[in-house]
């Protein structure tokens, strides 16, 4: 299938119209019918296809904790703070803006300015209670600091919990073990993007 | 007089036959959950023992361990009685069915079935019937409107699928002037050509319809189709009173396909070279697996789709089917 396929628009002739069956007046039309849907043989189509699904055994379920879905780059989990590449330093710079952004208002960050008069992160919490996983703070973020992360495993016992800078933060011996994963950026594709593509409904 | 060897016999082969047809309708649920599985895409039960088999061994702990609730204002005694004919009018009726040919073990004959009675067929759909009681008598007595409906549409399902199942076995047995099971059995002992349904299509296919709705099988589970009346009769049942209606049900299903296989399909003939005991096996296995196929491929019918397709179309076909073979016969 190539890109064309997918940008055809003229359907006209693909539409499929309703069959409008007259409804039956007499008692004698209402008696043909009831022999045409007799014979029809529709409930032998649906015992083969029942029948067929079995045969084939194209199975689709997936044996949760046992089997995982490849999570999409666009799926927004329990957020991570990147560092750079380079350096390995934090990329997060402490500008305030997904503290600004934030409409559950659950970002808290402090700052303070080092002895090289550089001011960097000290503290860095986000409050997963009360986060509404809208990636408004990965948006936001100039520095592509703060990213969601694709683990989706979470359950709380208390409304407040609270992700420190610690939890979220790359641990370096990951980062040395070059593990850090660039952030896609939104509306990334994922991997496999290109097997899910599909025609538009209307084409078929 | 009574030999004391024919009690103990008797004893011993309806003790066999309560235990191997309660395992097998266990294990037919297990089979219900794994094809309707297959046929939806599905795996079914998988995490308990290998395949999921162990299943069965887990929800038969369940439904012993669970709280028998009975509800306040529930007809107590009938309450409780309720699954309880459902599943013993359910294994009596087999006491006149005949499941395998007659074999020899230790020098001595056995005849697999508890009593050949000479009116066997109509002993087993008598007693099947009654069964309809446990449905009638549990939703009446639960105080619950579901359970209510649920009771009120059992007794229309039997009205209208009595008649028709007794009128459409009329016609073979016209053909064979027995109803004994055996008698009817040994009727067809010449391969495939002398199944009755070559000579009774008509009376097959209506037997089978009446077979579906005596069991409360889809298409014709009005009693207890969840997405109207929840779960029908059996709202108000817990544990393993529940459990035997479903026993029950199981249990009349295997005892339709094999009234189904000796009436129609040679019963336990041998065939060509498949032995006649595995021959029902397999015929029986057919149709607890057409239950379960027609389960996953078929919407159900409306209560009144039922009543109108019993009484307006059903019915007459069975009475000309009478009438052609009372004809041809003479
Ligand atoms: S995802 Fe939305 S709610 Fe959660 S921390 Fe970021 S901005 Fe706040
Ligand atoms: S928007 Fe990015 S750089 Fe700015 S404080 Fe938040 S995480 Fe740090």
């Amino acid at each position: 299938m190539e890109l064309k396929d997918f940008k055809r628009r003229d359907i006209g002739s693909a539409y499929i119209f309703l069959n409008t069956e007259a409804t039956p007046t007499d008692g004698w039309q209402a008696f043909k019918r009831f022999v045409k849907r007799t014979i029809k043989g529709e409930l032998f189509v649906g015992l083969w296809i029942v029948l067929r699904e079995m045969i084939r055994f194209d199975i689709h379920t997936l044996q949760y904790p046992l089997e995982k879905i490849e999570m999409s780059p666009r799926y927004r989990a329990i957020h991570r703070l990147l560092r750079l590449f380079e350096s390995g330093s934090e990329r997060c710079i402490g500008c305030g803006l997904c503290e600004k952004i934030c409409i559950s208002n659950c970002i808290r960050m402090d700052t303070h300015v080092d002895e090289k008069s550089r001011k960097v992160v000290s503290e860095y919490s986000i409050n997963f209670g009360r986060c509404i996983f809208c990636g408004y703070c990965a948006e936001v973020c100039p520095e592509l600091a703060i990213v969601h992360g694709a683990e989706y495993e979470n359950a709380g016992e208390q409304r407040a919990h609270f992700g420190l800078k610690e939890d979220m933060l790359t641990p370096l011996d990951t980062f040395k073990a070059k593990h850090q994963k660039e952030f896609q950026g939104f509306g990334a594709l994922s991997a496999n993007a290109d097997e899910n593509i599909k025609q538009t409904p209307l084409a078929y | 007089m009574f030999d004391t060897a024919v009690v103990i016999e008797t004893v011993v082969k309806a003790v066999i036959v309560v235990a191997v047809i309660a395992a097998l309708a266990g294990f037919a649920t297990f089979i219900e959950r794994k094809v309707l599985a297959f046929m939806q895409r599905r795996l079914g039960p998988m995490h308990v023992g290998p395949y999921g088999l162990l299943q069965l061994a887990a929800d038969g702990i369940k439904l012993f361990t669970k709280e028998d609730i009975i509800p306040q204002n529930a007809v107590k005694p009938i309450f409780m009685i309720a699954p309880v004919i459902a599943a013993t009018t359910a294994f009596v009726a087999m006491a006149a069915v005949p499941y395998f040919p007659e074999f020899t073990l230790f020098g001595y004959t056995i005849h697999p079935i508890i009593s050949d009675i000479n009116v066997a067929l109509l002993y087993v759909m008598g007693v099947a019937s009654v069964g309809i009681y446990g449905p009638l008598l549990a939703g009446m007595s639960s105080a619950n409107k579901w359970s209510l409906l649920g009771a009120a549409r059992a007794v229309v399902q039997m009205l209208s699928f009595e008649v028709v199942s007794g009128l459409s076995v009329l016609a073979p047995i016209m053909m064979i002037g027995s109803l004994s099971l055996i008698d009817i059995n040994d009727a067809q002992t010449g391969g495939i050509g002398d199944w009755l349904i070559w000579k009774q299509p008509l009376a097959f296919v209506l037997f089978a319809i009446a077979g579906f709705m005596e069991t409360n099988r889809a298409p014709f589970d009005t009693v207890e189709f969840e997405a109207e009346i929840v779960a029908g009769y059996a709202t108000e049942y817990s544990g393993m009173r529940w459990g035997l209606f479903f026993i029950g049900e199981y249990a009349n299903m295997i005892t339709i396909s094999v009234l189904v296989s000796i009436l129609f399909m040679g019963g336990y003939n041998a065939f060509w070279f498949i032995p006649g005991g595995l021959m029902m096996l397999l015929k029986v296995s057919f149709w607890i697996f057409l239950f379960l196929w027609v389960r996953a491929a078929w919407p159900h019918v409306r209560p009144d789709q039922l009543m109108w397709v019993c009484w307006k179309v059903l019915m007459p076909l069975s009475v000309v089917n009478i009438l052609i073979t009372g004809f041809a016969l003479l």
